[in-house]
């Protein structure tokens, strides 16, 4: 593999790792808003029998 | 409008706060700059000057609306039954004339320091200020209602002043002015048109 | 979704590249549709600013920041592209007589300021109007600094380095469409949920302090 090839692939490599590292930083941002909506939904359940 | 901008001069005048303050920012700058350049650079020297200019714009821009914002004045204006846009013109109106009477001194004090000066170099600094107090003055308001507003400007505007840079060095060191001064024109006009237009919604509480 | 839309596209930018002969060439179907990616996010997102003074929407400001989001994203990978690209080419990692480089360069300055501005202000109608006043500045500004490049170049660099290398051969242009196509594809993809993703943060949000 020549220089050349290799910064090629380096440059591919790039724009390769950026969607993979969007991709988990959306996969924890999911992890994040599906707790918080466990825990609100929580709070939802624990308020209806008392509030009415 | 006209009185917003006399307004403004007259508070400076009284107040003696921000003028001087650049008067001696930008000498203070100067002499700095001559201990920075080594040897027979004059091509540096000429652009550094824009960004003593530049720089001392920052520096009056940052205080433009900072008395406005400490006594309330600016929702006042935004209330008054006039154009808003007039708020920007009488800003970019006294803004200007602070420049102006910087540049008086700062001018003769880079010839003095430095090297002579052309008549393009002078024609470049007015079509430049045009446009560094027409976008600036728009970005000061801006910056005024963000938490980090003395931090916040010189960001701002420096990515904007940059063609201003390019046209204001272009003028002073090329044989054929012409153009760089055809481009200052342009920016100024683009940006001036831009920020009329856009000024009141930066104001709006 | 998100892996299908992201996988079609990367499939479309994978598959194309060995169409054409010079190693260094390969770089194009990469950089520049990335680039204009970057254009068309950044225009995007100052549209729908504009959308946004216009009619006074508040939908439009989240959709011109994340526009503007998914803009400097792309615009930062044009940065790194272009830098290797350079150095394949000239051996330097950064090279001011590429205009296109330089461009972004200030472009990605002027649109971190503009996250910055976000930051520093608080939600609501006065960051979003502030917000759409710099996004149009940001395109209005791209083609002024353009031209203040091409002008710089005159005293900054006497010897010009000129690109206008091969004609693009009818395969090699077909090619760089596809990119253009993936890279466009992804970036609605990524627009598209990162959008999603924000206003699910903004209904949460709201969601806590109804029952909070």
């Amino acid at each position: 593999m020549s220089a050349g090839e290799k910064y090629l692939a380096a440059a591919y490599a790039v724009v390769l790792g950026a969607v993979l590292a969007y991709v988990a930083i959306i996969a924890l941002k999911l992890a994040r808003m599906e707790r918080e909506l466990d825990e609100l939904a929580q709070l939802a359940r624990g308020r209806r029998p008392a509030g009415g | 409008m006209a009185a917003l901008a006399r307004k403004d001069l007259l508070l400076e005048l009284r107040g003696r706060e921000t003028l001087p303050a650049m008067l001696l920012f930008v000498v203070a700058m100067l002499v700095a700059f001559r201990f920075a350049l080594t040897g027979e650079q004059s091509d540096a020297a000429a652009g550094l000057l824009w960004v003593a200019i530049l720089f001392t714009a920052l520096l009056g821009l940052g205080r433009a609306f900072v008395p406005e914002r400490e006594q309330g004045v600016l929702d006042g204006l935004v209330l008054a039954p006039c154009d808003r846009s007039a708020i920007w013109l009488g800003k970019l109106l006294a803004t200007l004339a602070f420049l102006v009477l910087v540049e008086l001194v700062a001018l003769p004090a880079f010839a003095l320091f430095f090297e002579p000066l052309s008549g393009q170099t002078i024609a470049a600094v007015a079509l430049a200020n045009v446009g560094i107090c027409a976008v600036g003055t728009l970005l000061a308001a801006m910056a005024v209602a963000a938490r980090a507003r003395e931090l916040l400007l010189p960001l701002l505007f420096l990515p904007l002043a940059l063609p201003i840079v390019v046209g204001g060095v272009g003028a002073t060191v090329a044989e054929d002015a012409g153009r760089y001064l055809g481009f200052l024109a342009l920016y100024d006009l683009v940006f001036a048109i831009l920020a009329w237009a856009t000024f009141e919604y930066v104001v709006v509480e | 979704m998100l892996l299908l839309g992201g996988g079609v596209a990367l499939a479309l930018l994978w598959a194309p590249e060995d169409a054409d002969q010079g190693i260094s060439q390969r770089i194009f179907y990469i950089h520049v549709p990335v680039a204009l990616t970057a254009y068309a996010c950044f225009g995007w997102g100052a549209w729908k600013a504009l959308r946004h003074l216009w009619t006074r929407g508040e939908r439009y400001d989240l959709e011109s920041y994340t526009a503007i989001h998914m803009g400097t994203i792309f615009g930062l990978l044009t940065l790194v592209t272009g830098s290797i690209w350079a150095k394949i080419s000239w051996g330097v990692w950064w090279s001011w007589g590429e205009r296109q480089l330089v461009l972004f360069l200030i472009l990605f300055l002027f649109y971190s300021a503009y996250f910055m501005l976000r930051f520093s202000v608080d939600a609501g109608p006065a960051r979003a109007n502030l917000s759409a006043v710099y996004a149009l500045f940001g395109v209005v500004l791209i083609p002024v600094s353009f031209l203040a490049i091409r002008l710089a170049e005159n005293f900054i660099h006497p010897v010009v380095f000129t690109r206008e290398g091969p004609q693009m051969a009818g395969s090699m242009f077909a090619t760089f469409l596809v990119c253009l196509a993936g890279t466009l594809a992804l970036a609605g993809a990524l627009y598209s949920n990162e959008l999603t993703g924000k206003r699910l943060d903004e209904r949460l949000l709201e969601l806590r302090e109804l029952l909070a």
